[in-house]
């Protein structure tokens, strides 16, 4: 009896499918567009900006060139208005430059329709600055919401919340709305979202602003914790020095099941972050922690004195 | 168009916005109706008395309510409940970057919101203008009988030879369109949205300003289109 029910669905589906695509195709519903094949060696950047130029009522970005390779992690400095929030806005296509090329994961993405935008952004986690969590869905939900979106069984779903909940330490609070929820748990929840559905890429705008330097704190050892234990490639925008460089210094080792964290103080061993500096829309610095700390630049000293 | 024939789409999404369109606006939409149809039989009651013409006050509140004060007044008052709402919800969304979110977690806004809000204004706001009518009706029954002293049996026969074909079309039409527009506007103005929470509010007034012009305006041109359509015999 139920390979009968079975088969009565699968007929029913597969009709519904031929006819709605028959009308979605008289009245001229252009098909779904097929994935972009990556061109990308493994060696090349995950992200590359080429002379990137954008306007609003002013110019906002003047020639912005960078790379970011697999595993690295590149944090973008720079004050207010100085287009760091619009490279991360670029990168998604939640914008379009004027001119310049950007590529991400080898596939350029300037000229690209929202539809195919869609699979370049399934590779790439996003924590936005105030965490931007769905009112109304619990910490869970919220948490879960790709997974859903991709049709994954509920109980992959939430097998995966757990362990997204219990990597930013907010297992208990998976029941909860997003306003019962401090800034600082908000954002991690805004991590755990970001990584459910395993990116290739992380963004982070501001993570830290407004927070406390403790809560600050945690928000910058998670971003180590998803660099190092996980590999991810990620860039971080944020005009807080000290949060800069705690990601810089920081390392997470792992022991077995357990992990520490590693400070290192000599800077000039450090690799694996790179800072890159804007200034009125121009990049003003690209190099290590250390060379942007050695910098004799006016603007550059001013702005970490 | 396109968001309502292709995959993905939410159902329950629409669901909940027609529970929250129609549920949610039955009782301004019944008090609106009832006192609405009231008031229209006292104010023609006098007018007709002039004439002599008072055991007609059935026909001309039913002919109002279908063709013109149902639809207008249920739209009108939809809109400042929903319409408002909807662009305040969204704009509040784009405000704290939830759009965003959306599109970055894969998720096409117009599918997941504007679609769904679309779909519950023009099925929902014919469902509140039948009843509306309904009540309006009713409610000039309960003067009529009670305050303007005429029979119950020759209000109601009254009522049923005045309704012809072509109203019940008009009174039908009519509100799909200002379904259309109510939730169209509404969702257009949150989605536009600049400038923080001032932004919020100046998109919710202008939404409710807008959506309230284009169905007056736009009942109008449907009423003079219809008319040389299904002229009243």
């Amino acid at each position: 009896m139920s390979e009968i029910f079975r088969k009565i669905e699968e007929a029913t589906r597969d009709a519904t499918e031929r006819v709605t695509g028959s009308v979605a195709e008289l009245l001229g519903v252009p098909p779904q567009p097929e994935a972009p094949t990556p061109e990308r060696a493994l060696d090349a950047p995950v992200v590359s900006f080429r002379d990137v130029h954008l306007s609003f009522d002013r110019p906002i970005l003047r020639g912005v060139s960078f790379d970011l390779y697999p595993g690295a992690t590149k944090v973008v400095l720079g004050g207010s208005g100085s287009g760091k929030t619009t490279i991360l806005r670029l990168i998604l296509g939640l914008l379009q430059p004027d001119a310049g090329s950007i590529r991400v994961d080898g596939v350029e993405i300037e000229r690209m329709a929202e539809e195919e935008l869609r699979h370049v952004r399934l590779k790439i986690g996003m924590v936005f600055q105030e965490g931007a969590l769905f009112d109304s869905l619990s910490v869970a939900d919220n948490v879960g919401y790709r997974l859903l979106e991709d049709g994954e069984p509920d109980a992959t779903i939430e097998q995966r919340v757990g362990e997204m909940l219990g990597f930013v330490g907010l297992g208990q609070h998976a029941g909860k709305s997003p306003s019962e929820l401090s800034g600082g748990q908000r954002r991690r929840v805004a991590v755990a979202r970001a990584l459910a559905a395993r990116p290739e890429i992380m963004l982070y705008d501001e993570p830290t602003t407004g927070l406390d330097p403790i809560t600050a704190t945690t928000i910058t050892d998670l971003i180590v914790k998803v660099r190092d234990l996980d590999g991810v490639t990620s860039i971080l925008v944020t005009h807080q020095l000290r949060d800069a460089f705690n990601v810089a210094r920081t390392f997470v080792r792992r022991d077995g099941d357990d992990f520490g964290f590693e400070r290192i103080e000599d800077l000039k061993i450090l690799a694996g972050t790179e800072f890159l500096m804007l200034r009125e829309g121009r990049v003003c610095f690209e190099g290590t922690p250390h060379e942007l700390l050695s910098s004799s630049d006016v603007y550059i000293r001013e702005f970490l004195s | 168009m396109g968001c309502l024939l292709t995959r993905p789409r939410y159902p329950n999404e629409m669901l909940a916005q027609m529970d929250s369109l129609g549920v949610g606006s039955l009782s301004i939409v019944i008090l609106t109706g009832m006192f609405t149809g009231m008031v229209l039989a006292l104010q023609s009651a006098a007018s007709l008395d002039v004439f002599g013409a008072r055991p007609y006050v059935g026909r001309l509140v039913c002919v109002s309510m279908v063709r013109e004060l149902g639809p207008v007044l249920t739209a009108l008052m939809v809109t400042g409940r929903v319409g408002s709402g909807m662009a305040a919800e969204l704009g509040s969304m784009v405000v704290t970057q939830q759009i965003d979110a959306l599109r970055v977690l894969g998720t096409d806004p117009m599918r997941k919101l504007v679609a769904p809000r679309i779909v519950a204004g023009v099925i929902m706001v014919p469902v509140l203008t039948v009843l509306s009518d309904m009540l309006g009706i009713f409610g000039a029954g309960l003067i009529s009988i009670f305050n303007l002293k005429l029979s119950w049996e020759y209000y109601w026969r009254s009522v049923g030879n005045a309704l012809g074909v072509n109203d019940v079309v008009m009174g039908l039409v009519k509100p799909v369109a200002f379904g259309f527009i109510l939730a169209t506007v509404g969702c257009y103005m949150g989605l536009a949205t600049k400038g923080g929470t001032q932004g919020v509010g100046v998109s919710t007034t202008r939404s409710v300003v807008v959506a309230s012009v284009l169905i007056l305006a736009s009942d109008f041109f449907m009423t003079k289109i219809l008319l040389i359509v299904f002229p009243v015999v």
